[in-house]
């Protein structure tokens, strides 16, 4: 791991300390209030703020989660090079496909 | 008299635990009993050791899993049981029996450039470092290490990646960053920084817990973790260094 990949970890991990702690007091809320799918909904739907947090959350673990796996596949796997890495970055691509259609599916719901 | 039980690694890379049983004595030192038997069951055995009060770290190795200085051990706290496994410190190559070859080690302080670069001119007056500057301040925190290799045995990535530093070296570059006599800062930063640098580190804190001096090499990668992740984003924001 270079500088840049340990600056882009603290900083997504940054991101994601914030977005994990609103996300656990949307879901504590949400099962306290009893919501229903569809009252969780009605105030998903539209919500930029919501779509706008849910984004960078996305965004922040398809960036932290590849680096800190890279480090996980060197060290216990001994496995490291291109391929590795273009897997890994695969992985985050993925990681964000699904993240933001899951969030745009209940933005757009 | 209550008996002490040693299981001393023999051989090199490859190699068995031999037992050995000696008499357990008041306020005796792990490094008195690896003393002992070599003096009285095997003449053979090799082991290090120099200044016998805590000042040359060359008796280091693995006394019950956990690497220490045997000369600073006593038996009746390590082994309250009156069995001890010593074995050569971790990560290191065994030279023969209890002893290392320390050459990767110290190879890593000098690839982390932890050596004083006073640069190309000579400064021309003595340097004024007050004491409370917070430079100062930092490299008192890692300056007393004497290079014993403990933290180096009981930091678990580097056994997970032969390529990391390992926390000595690193804290080495850190205390010669914050001297502000040393003119190969960005040099230094960026050899810490390579692969196999401070961000391999996991902050575990075995080495802090392990140092025999009292030394938090993790606070010291910590701060070239920060340093680091400075120059990345001025480096990225296409600021000077």
């Amino acid at each position: 791991m270079n500088a840049a990949l340990l600056a882009a970890s603290r900083i997504s991990a940054l991101v994601l300390a914030v977005a994990v702690a609103v996300h656990l007091v949307v879901i504590i809320y949400a099962v306290q209030e009893g919501l229903t799918a569809a009252s969780l909904l009605s105030r998903t739907r539209g919500n930029w703020a919501f779509l706008a947090l849910y984004a960078s959350f996305v965004l922040a673990a398809a960036v932290h989660a590849p680096i800190g796996l890279r480090a996980v596949l060197a060290e216990w796997l001994g496995w490291s090079g291109r391929l590795a890495d273009r897997l890994l970055i695969g992985f985050g691509l993925l990681l964000v496909l699904l993240g933001l259609r899951a969030a745009f599916a209940v933005f757009l719901a | 008299m209550a008996m002490l039980e040693l299981e001393i690694w023999r051989g090199g890379a490859t190699g068995r635990f031999h037992t050995y049983r000696i008499p357990m004595r008041e306020s005796q030192t792990v490094l008195d009993a690896v003393s002992e038997v070599q003096r009285t069951e095997d003449p053979t055995l090799s082991y290090r050791f120099a200044c016998r009060v805590g000042m040359c770290g060359s008796c280091a190795m693995m006394v019950n899993g956990r690497p220490r200085w045997t000369c600073r051990t006593r038996v009746a706290v390590s082994a309250p049981n009156g069995k001890l496994l010593l074995a050569p410190l971790r990560h290191l190559p065994v030279v023969k029996d209890l002893v290392v070859d320390m050459e990767p080690f110290f190879a890593k302080w000098q690839r982390a450039h932890g050596r004083f670069e006073p640069g190309a001119a000579p400064a021309a007056d003595f340097a004024v470092v007050p004491p409370a500057t917070p430079g100062r301040r930092a490299a008192d925190a890692g300056i007393e290490c004497i290079g014993c290799g403990i933290c180096y045995a009981a930091c678990d990535v580097v056994g997970w990646n032969p390529d990391y530093l390992g926390p000595a070296a690193l804290n080495r570059a850190w205390t010669l960053l914050n001297d502000v006599r040393d003119r190969a800062a960005a040099e230094r930063l960026a050899a810490v920084t390579a692969g196999g640098g401070c961000q391999a580190c996991h902050s575990h804190m075995a080495c802090t817990e392990a140092c025999p001096k009292g030394i938090a090499p993790t606070y010291a990668i910590a701060g070239l973790k920060r340093q680091a992740i400075r120059a990345a984003l001025r480096s990225a924001l296409g600021a000077p260094p």
